[in-house]
Order: C-alpha cells, then sequence, then structure tokens
C-alpha cells in the first residue's frame, strides 16, 4: 500500500482520494476490511483525528461501513459507484478543460475530433 | 479530563522580555506543534507550564486552579528536557522508577519493550549515554509516564532516521491506546506536520498562531502569473512573500481568499507546506 502526499489538497483528502483509487482499482475488494484508522495512522504518522476524518468522507460517500467492533469494510457495490460518479464528473473534469485549452489553441472541432481518433490508434495509449 | 489555560504569562529577565503576555489554551487528548525559531522563548514556556520556572506575571490552571506548588495539579504536567537533571550515575532503569515515583502508575511494559526498540541496555548509565541515546531514554519516559499533558522540547535531538521513525510511531499508538495531550516543540517541522492537530507558533516572544493545521495550511496560498493580474488578485489579502522572475510574480499568501473575486487564466493558485508557512511568519528577524 502506497500512498503519495503533496500540499495540493488537505491531508484528509488526499487519504481519501488515494484509498478510493485503491478501492477503484480493485486493491480492496469489496466486502474486504481496509486497514483500521490505528494502522494506517502508525504506519504513515498521520494524526488518528485526520485518517478518521479521510476515512469519513468515504463513508458518507456510501464507500466504506463501519461494522461495529470489527472495523472498516468495502461496501458491496463500491467499485460500480465510483465508476457512476467518476463518469459524471468526466465532462467537468475532462470535457471542459480539454474545450478550453483547444478554444485557446484555435483548434477546430474537427480538428479536435481528428485528435481523438488518431488517439485511439495510439499503441502507447492503449498498448 | 480538563483544559490547561496559559493565562497572560509574562517573563522578564532584568531587561530582556523572554515571554510577552502569552495566552492559550491545550485541550485534553490532542497533540500540538508548539513551533519557534531558537530563542523564541519556547524552552522558557514549557518550563513555566511545568513549574521549573516562575513566571513574572500571569499563570498557568487547570480546571481554573492555578498549578503553582499544586502537586495534585503538576503530577498531571510532565515535562522532557533537553537538560539533563538525574544525578551521574543513574542508570536508565532508575530514571523509569522516579517517573514512577513521581507520577505513579508508570508503564513498565512499554518502558521495557522501547529499551529494545531504541536498541538501549537498562542498565547503562545516564551520563555515558551519547546524545542520541540520551534523548531515546528520555522519550520512553515521556512515553511510559502516567500524565495528562506531557511536553517534548526537542524530542528528536541527535535521533538518527530510523529512531525518528520508530518515535514517531510509538507516539502515535501510545496516543491512540491512551489519549492525552502532547506537546512536540521542534524546529524539524517537515517531520511532525502529519502528526500534530493543532498548531502555536511563538514568534518575538508572543503567539502569533494558535490555529488548527487543516485550517491553517487552508489559508496558505501561492497565487502566481504576470504581475499585474497577481497584484490587482491579491490586494487586501496578507502577503507573506513576493518572488519575481522575470515577468512572473509568485505570492504567498496567508488569507482567506475572496470566493467572489473572478481569478484570472494566467493566474495559477497552489498549496505551500507548514515549514514554509513557518519560515515566511517568522522571517522578521529581531525588530
Amino acid at each position: 500500500m502506497q500512498f503519495d502526499f503533496d500540499e495540493s489538497a488537505p491531508l484528509y483528502q488526499q487519504l481519501a482520494d488515494q484509498l478510493e483509487e485503491m478501492i477503484f482499482s480493485g486493491g480492496f475488494d469489496e466486502g474486504s476490511q481496509v486497514p483500521s484508522t490505528t494502522q494506517l495512522s502508525q504506519q504513515l504518522h498521520i494524526n488518528p483525528a485526520t485518517v478518521l476524518k479521510g476515512m469519513n468522507i468515504l463513508v458518507a460517500k456510501d464507500l466504506l461501513e463501519k461494522r461495529r467492533g470489527l472495523g472498516m469494510f468495502v461496501k458491496k457495490g463500491a467499485q460500480q459507484k465510483i465508476m457512476e460518479q467518476r463518469k459524471e464528473s468526466f465532462y467537468n473534469d475532462y470535457v471542459k478543460s480539454l474545450l478550453i485549452e483547444a478554444g485557446k489553441l484555435g483548434i477546430t472541432k474537427q480538428h479536435l475530433l481528428d485528435l481523438i481518433e488518431r488517439g485511439e490508434k495510439d499503441e502507447s495509449i492503449n498498448g | 479530563m480538563n483544559q490547561l489555560t496559559v493565562k497572560n504569562l509574562v517573563k522578564k529577565y532584568r531587561h530582556t522580555t523572554v515571554l510577552d503576555d502569552i495566552s492559550f489554551t491545550l485541550e485534553p487528548a490532542k497533540i500540538y506543534g508548539l513551533l519557534g525559531r531558537n530563542g523564541a522563548g519556547k524552552t522558557t514556556l514549557l518550563n513555566i507550564i511545568s513549574n521549573r520556572l516562575f513566571p513574572t506575571s500571569g499563570d498557568v490552571q487547570i480546571a481554573g486552579e492555578d498549578v503553582n506548588n499544586n502537586d495534585a495539579l503538576l503530577s498531571k504536567i510532565f515535562l522532557m528536557s533537553e537538560v539533563n537533571l538525574y544525578p551521574r550515575e543513574m542508570k536508565i532503569n532508575q530514571t523509569f522508577d522516579l517517573a514512577d515515583a513521581a507520577y505513579g502508575d508508570f508503564d513498565y511494559d512499554l518502558a521495557n519493550r522501547l529499551l529494545k526498540t531504541f536498541e538501549l541496555d537498562g542498565d547503562a548509565k545516564v551520563t555515558n549515554l551519547s546524545t542520541g541515546q540520551r534523548t531515546a531514554s528520555k522519550i520512553i519516559v515521556a512515553l511510559a509516564v502516567n500524565a495528562e499533558y506531557v511536553l517534548l522540547d526537542e524530542p528528536i535531538l541527535g535521533l538518527d532516521a530510523n529512531h525518528r521513525e520508530a518515535f514517531y510511531q510509538e507516539l502515535v499508538k501510545t496516543y491512540q491506546e491512551k489519549p492525552r495531550t502532547f506537546v512536540l516543540s521542534t524546529h524539524l517541522i517537515e517531520e511532525i506536520q502529519q502528526l500534530v492537530e493543532h498548531v502555536l507558533i511563538l514568534d518575538q516572544h508572543k503567539i502569533i498562531v494558535d490555529d488548527g493545521l487543516d485550517s491553517m495550511l487552508a489559508k496558505a496560498y501561492t497565487i502566481s502569473g504576470p504581475t499585474k493580474l497577481v497584484d490587482d488578485y491579491v490586494a487586501g489579502l496578507k502577503v507573506l512573500k513576493t518572488e519575481l522572475m522575470g515577468n512572473i510574480k509568485t505570492t504567498y499568501i496567508f488569507d482567506d481568499l475572496d470566493d467572489q473575486r473572478p481569478i484570472p487564466d494566467q493566474v495559477k493558485i497552489n498549496h505551500y507546506d507548514l515549514q514554509h508557512l513557518f519560515i515566511y511568519l517568522t522571517d522578521g528577524g529581531e525588530k
């Protein structure tokens, strides 16, 4: 388990994001237990309150569930849920900024479509 | 458990003011970072809180009662300090007994386990230890002592990377098992940033920041871009430092940004870390 923190966002947010990514990529199976607040804070030397805050973000997003006395577990359907959330934000996160940058560079719609086709054939992306 | 309150503390030595009207509160079961440059008064402050020094005026209270000469209250406060208070011939094991006698319920199991972690021999004399070993032996006492407020003055002095790592891990562990208040006084900020929940910055003998780490860092922004645009955007905000490279200006802000103010395309906004925030906040030198 590898975490990598920078100054881009509060620590608890980065922790939540990276745990979410691990769930999404199958690093933790649905129904399986994730490391406890205790384990994470000891391993990463992060204040337990911070770790808990990060975990609670994922509980609020319905990706983790607390089982009393046992610990935190990945909820059934969590991967699917993350997939849906990401599809929803795909437009804002990628399409919008793509169009804004294209506009700045004077790239036409047809040119953009050509570029997308080129990308589909690009082995460095699909290979 | 109760709050520890520092009230209008002043400490003067003849004509020098070391602490100038210091007030703050330590909450139960929280990890604090006490940051300050050398000579800012951190050690004096910790010595006064633990009643090793007397203030010129002001006081330290727990649950509204002055701790001065109050043994019951002072037994809630432990200070791990740089100075060596033990007799020359004392062995590490005996420092455990001393802490047990003064505070009761010393956690010998933990202490003995930590001796192995820090590769120390309990029968070694404190005076024969290297700086790093002496620090480690004090850390063991500080983590195993039965006190609600544990103050650590430069707790990683001379420790190598492995032992610093071990210290951070053991600190978090014992904090989780038995929540109590720790104050880490240090200038090695980068390493403790993730451990502390609340930050106190002592500068020029005054407390200039008393804030939660998250809310503090949330106000630490760098704004960079073309000079004119950056100047317009940061007008009225608290700017700590400015860097100019060609026509690109970078300002370090410590303030809330105005959500209503539009951000020009060419202007980039980022966050920066506690270490730099500390440096820029305390970079004034003696005024």
